[in-house]
C-alpha cells in the first residue's frame, strides 16, 4: 500500500529524517513509537504532503502509495489528501455543527447530493462509533461534546470521504483513559476497512493495537518489525532500552 | 523614613491608577449636566415672549406651530383653535420701522406702552417680543404661556435649525440619519475591502510582504483626520463629482468613501489578527480532507474567527460614527433630511464642531450641542462594551478548544 | 469537479491579492498626492515665517510653535500619569476585579471620539475651572486623550520585562517600589519610549479637541504664558483648506502644511520602529 525508499527530510539546515525506508501493507495498524523530535510525526505527514504547508523543507527519495509517487508533479495534492485521511493529536473539530463537521469533506470535495452525504454521515458516524450518542444533536455545535466524543467525531470526519489510508498522529494523548480505550476499540475495527498509520509515545498502546511498529530515534529508523517481536525480542540495543526504560 | 516615602509614593501610584475612571466619570457628569439642561430651557429664544391679544382663545403653542405661525405656513388663528382670523405675526425688529424714535421717547421709554397699544389693537396679533419691553398687566394683552424642550421635539424632531427665531428647533433625526447613512456606507465598502486584505495577509502573503506592508497600513491609520478630510476635499469630491456626474460633490457618499479609507486599518489589523489565532491543526485538519486553501479559509478559518471579525466590524463603526473633522470637510454639510446617498448630510460630530463656536455658552443651542455629545458618548460606549464582550466570546472559544 | 474547485480558488485569491496591492495604491495616492503638491511649498521659510496675505501666502511659523505646544503640555501632563497608572495596574494590582475594571475604562476612554473631548475640555477646563481658550485647556483635554495610549503602550511595556528579572531582584532584599524604579522601568523604557513617540504623532495630527480649547483662527504673534492661545497645525489646515480668506488662493499653503502633518506623522512612525527594532535587538542579545 505505502512504500518509502531513501527518504531524507530536512528543515532548512536540520536533517530531520535520515535515508528512511519502509513498507506497508494494505489493512494492517502499523504503529511508530520514539522519544519526541525523533521525526516520527514528521514521517507520518509526509502521506498526506502535509509537511508541504511548512516553508522551508525539502525531501529526497520517494514516497509511494499504491505504486504512484505521491511527491509527483502530475499529483493533485487536495485529491491525495482525500485519499490519505487524518486524525490530529488534539480534537479540532471545526466551529459548525456535529453533521456539518461529518460532512464537511464530502462538500468540499463535491462527492455525492444531499442523500448520499446524510447517508454517509450516518455511516461515518457509526463506524466511529458515536452515532448513538450523538444520533439526537446532530444539529448541535461540535464544540458540546467531550473531548473523546469530539476525537471520534473527527474520526468520523476522516472517515467520511471514504479514504484508503487513515494517519493518526497521536489521536489519544489529549484523552482521558476510558476516552482513550473507546478510540482503541475503534481504530481495531477499523483495520478490516482502512490501512492506519498511528504515531504514539504511549508504548502499552502501540504494543495493544499494533501488527507492525517502527521505533524511530534521531530521525532515524531504528527497528521495524512485527509488534510482537519488537516488544518481546527487539533486535536492536537502542530499542531494548527505549522500551524497557519506559516500562520499568 | 524611606518607608514612609515609599507607601507615599505607592499611594499616589494607586490614585492614578484610578485616572481613567475618573476622566470618564468627569466626561459624563459635565457631558450631561450641559445637555440634559436643554429640556429645561424655554421652547423659545430665551429672554423673549409671545404675547397676543387676551380675547385670544389660544394660551400656549408648541414649537412647530410657533415656526409655522413666522414662517407663514399657517395663517388663520382657526387651525390653533383660535377665532377664524388672519394672523398677524409681529416681530419685534420691525418696531422701529413702524414707530419713530421721536415716538418712542428718550431710552425707548415709550416703548413698552406703544406695543402694548398695537397689541391692544389688533386681536389677531402674535408678537415675538424681549421680555423686558412685554406690555405686563396691560388689559389686552396675553403673554403666552412658556413652554419647554420636550425630549420628544429633540428626538423626534426631523428640523434642526439651531438659530431659527423666534423658536429654534432642534430636531436630532436628520443628524442621526446622516451619522448612520455615512458610517453604514462606509463600512459596507470598508467590510469586503478589509476582510479580503486581512485574507491575503494572514493567509497568502509571505513573510517578506508582511513585512512592509504592516507598517504601511499603521501608517494609513497614523495619517491625522484633518489630513484625510483635506484630501478627501481637493482630491476625492471631484472625483466623486465627475465621475457620478453630480451638480456637487460633497455628499454622503464622499464622505463614506473617505471614512471607508480611514476604517480600513482597524478592521484589517483586527480581522487579520483573528485569523491568524485560528488554531493551525483546524487548519490542517481541513486540508487532510482535501479541501483546498480557499475551501478552508472560506468554510473554516473565516467561522472560527467569526467573532474577531465582528468585532473588527463593531470597532470600525465606532472609528467612523465618532469621526469628526474629515466627514465634516466633504459631506457638504445640510442639517436636513437627506433624500439620497448622494444628498450633502451632516452627521452629529460634524455638527458639533460646525456650529459650537458660534453657539453661546450655556443657551440653548450649546446645551443641543452637549446633548449631541451624549448621545454620541452613549454610542460609543455601546460600541466599546459590546466589542470586549465579542472578545471575551472569543477568548471563551478558543479556551474551550 | 475538481478544475471547478481549483478554478474559484484562483479566482478568489487573484482577488485578494488585487485588493492587497489596492489598499496599498489607496496609501501611495493619499501620500502621493500631498507630497507632489506639498513639497514645493514647503522650504526654510515657510517653516520660520508667520502667514500673510490673509493666509493665502507665507509660512506656518505660529501654528508649528503651538503645535510644538501643545504637545509638549499634554505629553507633561499625560505621560507621567499614564506610566504611574500602568505600573499601578500592572505590578500592584494583581488580576483583581479592580484591574479588570480599570482596564475597561482605559478602553472605553480610548473609544471616546474626539470631539467629545472637545466638548468636555470646553466645559470643563475653559468654562468651569476658567482656564479660557488657553495652551492649559488644550494641552489637559489632549493630554486627558492620548492617556489610554499612554497606558496601554507602557502596560505593554511592563509586561515584556521578564518576571525572572522581579523575582531576582526581590530575592536581593530590594523593596517592590525599588525593584520597579531599578530594574523594571529601565529595562521597559525603551517599549514606553516607543509609546510616547506614537502619543506625540497623535497629539499632533488632533484638531476636534483644540477646536474650542485652544485654537486660534489667525495669531500672528507666539504665546507668552500657558493662558495664551496659539495657532495649530491641524486646525490651521481646516481652516484655510475651508473657510480661510480665500481658500482657492491658500491651497499652496494648505497642501504645505498638510505635507508637514504628515511629514511629522511618519517620521514618529520611522523613529518608533526604529527604537523596537535597536532595543528589541539589544534585549535579545542580552
Amino acid at each position: 500500500m505505502i512504500k518509502a525508499k531513501n527518504v531524507n527530510f530536512y528543515y532548512n539546515d536540520f536533517h530531520a529524517l535520515k535515508n528512511i525506508g519502509m513498507e506497508i501493507a494494505a489493512n494492517t495498524i502499523t504503529a511508530f513509537i520514539g522519544p519526541s523530535g525523533c521525526g516520527k510525526s514528521t514521517f507520518l505527514r509526509l502521506f498526506n504532503r502535509m509537511n508541504d504547508l511548512i516553508d522551508g523543507t525539502r525531501l529526497t527519495g520517494t514516497c509511494l502509495l499504491r505504486g504512484k509517487d505521491i511527491y509527483d508533479k502530475s499529483v493533485d495534492i487536495d485529491r491525495l489528501r482525500k485519499n490519505v485521511g487524518m486524525v490530529f493529536q488534539k480534537p479540532n473539530p471545526f466551529p459548525k455543527s456535529i453533521f456539518e463537521n461529518v460532512a464537511y469533506g464530502l462538500r468540499v470535495n463535491n462527492m455525492g447530493d444531499k442523500k448520499y452525504i446524510a447517508q454517509r454521515v450516518e455511516e461515518s458516524l457509526i463506524a466511529s462509533a458515536l452515532w448513538d450518542e450523538v444520533k439526537d444533536k446532530l444539529k448541535k455545535s461540535a464544540f458540546e461534546l467531550s473531548g473523546g466524543q469530539q476525537q471520534r467525531l473527527c474520526i468520523a470526519r476522516a472517515l467520511a470521504v471514504s479514504p484508503d489510508v487513515l494517519l493518526m498522529d497521536e489521536p489519544a494523548s489529549a484523552l482521558d483513559p476510558i476516552s482513550t480505550s473507546k478510540i482503541e476499540e475503534l481504530i481495531h475495527t477499523l483495520k478490516e476497512d482502512y490501512t492506519i498509520v498511528i504515531v504514539t509515545h504511549n508504548m502499552q498502546q502501540a504494543a495493544r493495537i499494533s501488527d507492525k511498529t517502527g521505533f524511530f530515534m534521531l530521525g532515524e529508523l531504528i527497528e521495524f518489525s512485527d509488534t510482537k517481536k519488537m516488544f518481546l525480542n527487539p533486535e536492536k540495543q537502542e530499542t531494548q532500552n527505549y522500551i524497557t526504560g519506559r516500562f520499568g | 523614613m524611606k518607608r514612609f516615602i515609599e507607601r507615599i509614593i505607592e499611594s499616589l501610584l494607586t490614585v492614578s491608577g484610578g485616572i481613567t475612571s475618573v476622566a470618564i466619570l468627569l466626561i459624563i457628569i459635565f457631558l450631561f449636566k450641559e445637555g440634559i439642561g436643554l429640556f429645561g430651557s424655554p421652547t423659545v429664544e430665551k429672554g423673549y415672549s409671545l404675547c397676543v391679544h387676551s380675547t385670544n382663545r389660544v394660551s400656549s403653542l408648541t414649537v412647530k406651530e410657533i415656526k409655522r405661525v413666522f414662517d407663514g405656513e399657517i395663517t388663520s388663528w382657526e387651525t390653533l383653535g383660535g377665532a377664524d382670523e388672519e394672523i398677524m405675526p409681529f416681530r419685534f425688529e420691525t418696531v422701529f420701522s413702524r414707530y419713530s424714535d421721536e415716538e418712542l421717547g428718550e431710552n425707548y421709554r415709550l416703548l413698552t406702552d406703544k406695543l402694548g397699544q398695537l397689541i391692544g389693537d389688533h386681536p389677531n396679533i402674535i408678537a415675538f417680543l424681549p421680555q423686558q419691553f412685554v406690555p405686563v398687566d396691560v388689559p389686552g394683552v396675553k403673554v403666552l404661556a412658556e413652554k419647554h424642550v420636550s425630549v420628544a421635539d429633540f428626538f423626534g424632531g426631523n428640523e434642526w435649525m439651531p438659530t431659527a427665531t423666534p423658536s429654534p428647533l432642534f430636531g436630532v433625526v436628520p443628524l442621526i440619519v446622516g451619522t448612520l447613512i455615512v458610517s453604514i456606507v462606509a463600512i459596507l465598502i470598508a467590510l469586503p475591502l478589509g476582510l479580503g486584505v486581512a485574507i491575503y495577509l494572514s493567509e497568502l502573503a509571505g513573510e517578506r510582504t508582511r513585512k512592509w506592508m504592516k507598517p504601511a497600513i499603521e501608517l494609513l491609520a497614523g495619517i491625522p483626520s484633518v489630513v484625510y478630510g483635506f484630501f478627501g476635499l481637493v482630491a476625492l469630491v471631484p472625483v466623486v463629482q465627475q465621475t457620478l456626474r453630480l451638480p456637487v460633490g460633497e455628499t454622503a457618499f464622499t464622505g463614506s468613501l473617505l471614512l471607508a479609507i480611514m476604517a480600513l486599518p482597524t478592521i484589517i489589523t483586527v480581522a487579520e489578527d483573528a485569523m491568524r489565532n485560528t488554531p493551525r491543526t483546524v487548519r490542517e485538519a481541513s486540508l487532510a480532507l482535501g479541501a483546498t486553501n480557499w475551501q478552508t479559509i472560506y468554510k473554516v478559518v473565516i467561522p472560527y474567527s467569526a467573532s474577531g471579525i465582528s468585532a473588527a466590524v463593531v470597532l470600525g463603526i465606532g472609528r467612523a460614527t465618532g469621526e469628526t473633522m474629515a466627514v465634516l470637510m466633504v459631506t457638504g454639510n445640510a442639517a436636513v433630511m437627506p433624500r439620497s446617498l448622494f444628498d450633502a448630510v451632516r452627521t452629529i460630530p460634524a455638527t458639533i464642531a460646525a456650529e459650537l463656536g458660534e453657539a453661546p455658552a450655556g443657551g440653548a443651542h450649546y446645551q443641543a450641542l452637549f446633548l449631541l455629545g451624549c448621545i454620541l458618548f452613549v454610542i460609543t460606549m455601546i460600541v466599546s462594551v459590546s466589542a470586549e464582550m465579542i472578545a471575551k466570546k472569543q477568548q471563551k472559544q478558543q479556551k474551550g478548544q | 469537479m475538481n478544475n471547478h474547485k481549483k478554478r474559484s480558488e484562483r479566482i478568489a485569491f487573484m482577488l485578494f491579492r488585487t485588493l492587497g496591492l489596492l489598499v496599498v495604491l489607496i496609501l501611495f495616492w493619499i501620500l502621493g498626492f500631498i507630497v507632489y503638491h506639498g513639497i514645493g511649498a514647503i522650504s526654510w521659510e515657510f517653516l520660520t515665517t508667520g502667514p500673510a496675505d490673509g493666509m493665502t501666502s507665507g509660512g506656518i511659523f505660529p501654528a508649528i510653535v503651538g503645535t510644538l505646544c501643545l504637545v509638549a503640555g499634554s505629553i507633561l501632563f499625560a505621560f507621567p500619569l499614564g506610566v504611574m497608572s500602568a505600573v499601578y495596574t500592572n505590578e500592584y494590582a494583581g488580576n483583581s476585579w479592580v484591574v479588570r475594571f480599570v482596564r475597561v475604562m482605559t478602553n472605553n476612554l480610548s473609544s471616546i471620539p474626539s470631539i467629545v473631548f472637545g466638548l468636555f475640555g470646553m466645559a470643563l477646563f475653559v468654562r468651569a475651572l476658567g482656564f479660557g481658550d488657553s495652551i492649559l485647556a488644550g494641552s489637559l483635554t489632549l493630554g486627558l486623550l492620548v492617556l489610554p495610549l499612554v497606558i496601554r503602550t507602557t502596560e505593554e511595556a511592563l509586561k515584556a520585562v521578564p518576571y525572572s528579572y522581579r523575582t531576582g531582584s526581590l530575592a536581593l532584599g530590594a523593596t517592590k517600589l525599588q525593584t520597579i524604579r531599578r530594574i523594571i522601568l529601565p529595562a521597559a523604557l525603551p517599549n514606553i519610549t516607543t509609546g510616547l513617540i506614537l502619543s506625540i504623532g497623535r497629539i499632533s495630527g488632533e484638531t476636534a479637541p483644540i477646536l474650542f480649547t485652544v485654537a486660534a483662527y489667525f495669531l500672528p504673534k507666539l504665546p507668552n504664558s500657558i493662558f495664551d492661545q496659539v495657532m495649530a497645525l491641524p486646525y490651521h489646515l481646516y481652516v484655510i483648506a475651508t473657510s480661510g480668506t480665500d481658500v482657492e488662493a491658500s491651497r499652496p499653503v494648505a497642501y504645505g502644511t498638510a505635507l508637514t502633518l504628515i511629514l511629522i506623522v511618519l517620521l514618529m512612525n520611522l523613529l518608533a520602529a526604529f527604537l523596537r527594532k535597536y532595543f528589541g535587538k539589544n534585549v535579545k542579545h542580552n
